[in-house]
């Protein structure tokens, strides 16, 4: 038997769904702390209608998309730039190495103290989260770029810089593009937590904090984690599509020789 | 005129080529044999400017080359690497062409032309690795050929199309090569073929790399692929290149190796030449 993907996707999500609401429904949990799963989806459902809660929900994905679009641009230009200077790139390795593991969560203060505005704080917070894995891959698809295929565009009379935008760039952008979906992972995870912590009330993080406060409203709280995850989900669905669409070559010569 | 005078290129401390000089008038077509790993592809990369070498020099049309000259076009042995996965094949051999300047137009007529000439008519809105193998080589061939190159260096390029449509691009070659009276470095490792196309064979030797022999080819203009090769000058020449290429150690066997008696439990003959 086969199954589309989609179609086993969503069976797994119907599973999951059906545990949530058996675990709930049978008292395995407490459920005045954790409502049923049907209870939080219907409730889900209707903060549609809920123009203040959408508000919040565009707040928070305006941060985290400006974010994540700051931190290409500055993770690609740095990556050309690095790869282009070998004793550079040696030079920065450690920097990077240092930096990249430092936990955004661990620079919420900073960042609130040296932003004027919360927006301005959480959008520094994505960028700084985001740019790493798009770095990553960036240096690692350029590093590792047919050299034949440089070498095809230098013998015809092509310089340095139009090879990069030829042959370089597009040969990595595929890869960029993992390291973006990556990032907005990371950048949704990092908007919504700053916005937890940071205590401003904006946001889908500052909608958590309300319904949690004076008693919860469970149902409430949970809604605006399904709405946190279903954004993560449109986007990682948008860059699979944009991969297999705009990337096709990519991966196709391995699939011809296999 | 290219001149490579003492050209010496070593990868670490494996010298390849050693005090390899050569002359090659305008308008010559010199066709380059030597056994697998002897430094063919090396020169040619010398010449195109792509390597600098150790010591020696290349000099095109009186000056050095230092960098990639003018004019110059490539076919590359790993020809489907240098094909560009995400451009369709017409683009391929069109973008080159954009150094030449001309409309886009013109351009994508061009690729088309020289397409339809390596006998790809159609084939131009395809993608690279939706073509076989002969067919991606004869993107590459078309590509060189479409830039209407001074200098033109091809690195066995007819290796993975069958007799036929080999033939047919020797002739496709010659003819080019007669109507534009560009300058040809082609490497091959088929033999009767290295005389069929060539005005003169250059055979490469191994460790140390270098030229072993030259011979002039006087064969009658235009060649024929039937009486050609059953010219009794190309039968001779051919003899002739086959026993300088062999000499020049193209069946090296480890004699040592051969020579020993295999124990049981030792692998088969076939794995420990590999090693
Ligand atoms: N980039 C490189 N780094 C190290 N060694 C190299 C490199 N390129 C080639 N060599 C070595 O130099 C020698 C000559 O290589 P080259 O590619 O010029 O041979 P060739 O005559 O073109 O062989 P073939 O007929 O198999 O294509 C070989 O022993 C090869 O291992
Ligand atoms: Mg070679």
């Amino acid at each position: 038997m086969r199954f589309t993907r989609p179609a086993l996707g969503a069976v797994g999500a119907v599973g999951a769904f059906g545990l949530a609401e058996l675990v709930t429904r049978t008292g395995l949990v407490d459920n005045e702390y954790v409502p049923p799963a049907s209870t939080v989806l219907w409730r889900a459902v209707r903060m549609c209608g809920d123009t203040e809660f959408l508000t919040q929900v565009g707040g928070t994905v305006r941060v985290w998309l400006t974010g994540l679009a700051l931190a290409t641009a500055a993770a690609v230009a740095l990556g050309l730039v690095l790869s282009a200077a070998p004793w550079l790139n040696r030079a920065a390795r450690l920097v990077v190495e240092l930096l990249r593991p430092i936990p955004s969560i661990a620079l919420i203060p900073l960042a609130v103290l040296t932003f004027s505005t919360a927006a301005k704080s959480e959008t520094s917070l994505v960028f700084y989260a985001a740019t790493w894995p798009i770095l990553i891959n960036t240096l690692y698809a350029l590093r590792d770029v047919d050299p034949v295929a440089k070498d095809t565009l230098r013998a015809f009379g092509f310089g340095t810089v139009p090879i990069l935008l030829r042959v370089s760039l597009p040969s990595a952008a595929p890869f960029v593009l993992t390291g973006v979906r990556i990032a907005a992972s990371v950048g949704l995870v990092v908007v919504v937590s700053t916005e937890l912590v940071a205590g401003t009330g904006e946001g889908i993080g500052g909608f958590l904090m309300q319904s949690q406060s004076g008693g919860g409203q469970p149902d409430y709280m949970l809604a605006g984690a399904v709405w946190a995850g279903v954004l993560g989900l449109l986007a990682t669905g948008v860059f699979a599509a944009v991969e297999r669409r705009a990337f096709r070559w990519h991966g196709a010569g391995t699939e011809a020789e296999a | 005129m290219l001149e490579i005078t003492d050209l010496t290129h070593s990868y670490g401390d494996h010298t390849v080529l050693e005090k390899t000089s050569l002359t090659v008038p305008d308008g010559e077509l010199v066709s380059i044999v030597g056994p697998s790993g002897c430094g063919k592809s090396t020169l040619l990369r010398c010449v195109a400017g792509l390597i600098s070498p150790v010591g020696g020099r290349v000099v095109l049309d009186g000056t050095p080359i230092d960098g990639v000259p003018d004019g110059l076009a490539v076919v590359f042995q790993d020809y489907s690497r240098s094909l560009l996965p995400w451009l369709t094949v017409r683009d391929n051999v069109a973008l080159p062409l954009r150094r030449r300047g001309g409309s886009k137009a013109e351009r994508r007529a061009a690729a088309e032309e020289a397409l339809s000439s390596v006998g790809l008519h159609g084939a131009g809105r395809r993608y690279p690795w939706q073509l076989s193998g002969g067919m991606q080589q004869r993107v590459a061939i078309a590509r060189a050929l479409a830039y209407r190159p001074s200098l033109l260096l091809m690195d066995e390029p007819f290796g993975s199309v069958d007799a036929q449509t080999r033939e047919d691009l020797e002739d496709l070659v010659l003819k080019v090569h007669r109507d534009e009276g560009m300058t040809i470095l082609l490497v091959t490792h088929d033999i009767d073929e290295s005389v069929y196309v060539g005005d003169r064979v250059v055979v490469l030797g191994r460790d140390p790399g270098g030229i072993r022999a030259e011979l002039e080819v006087k064969l009658p203009s235009p060649r024929d692929q039937i009486s050609t090769r059953a010219d009794p000058d190309f039968v001779r020449l051919r003899t002739e290149v086959s026993r300088l290429v062999r000499g020049a150690g193209a069946l090296e066997v480890p004699s040592e190796a051969a020579a020993e008696p295999q124990k049981e439990s030792e692998p088969r003959e076939e794995d420990t030449e590999e090693t």
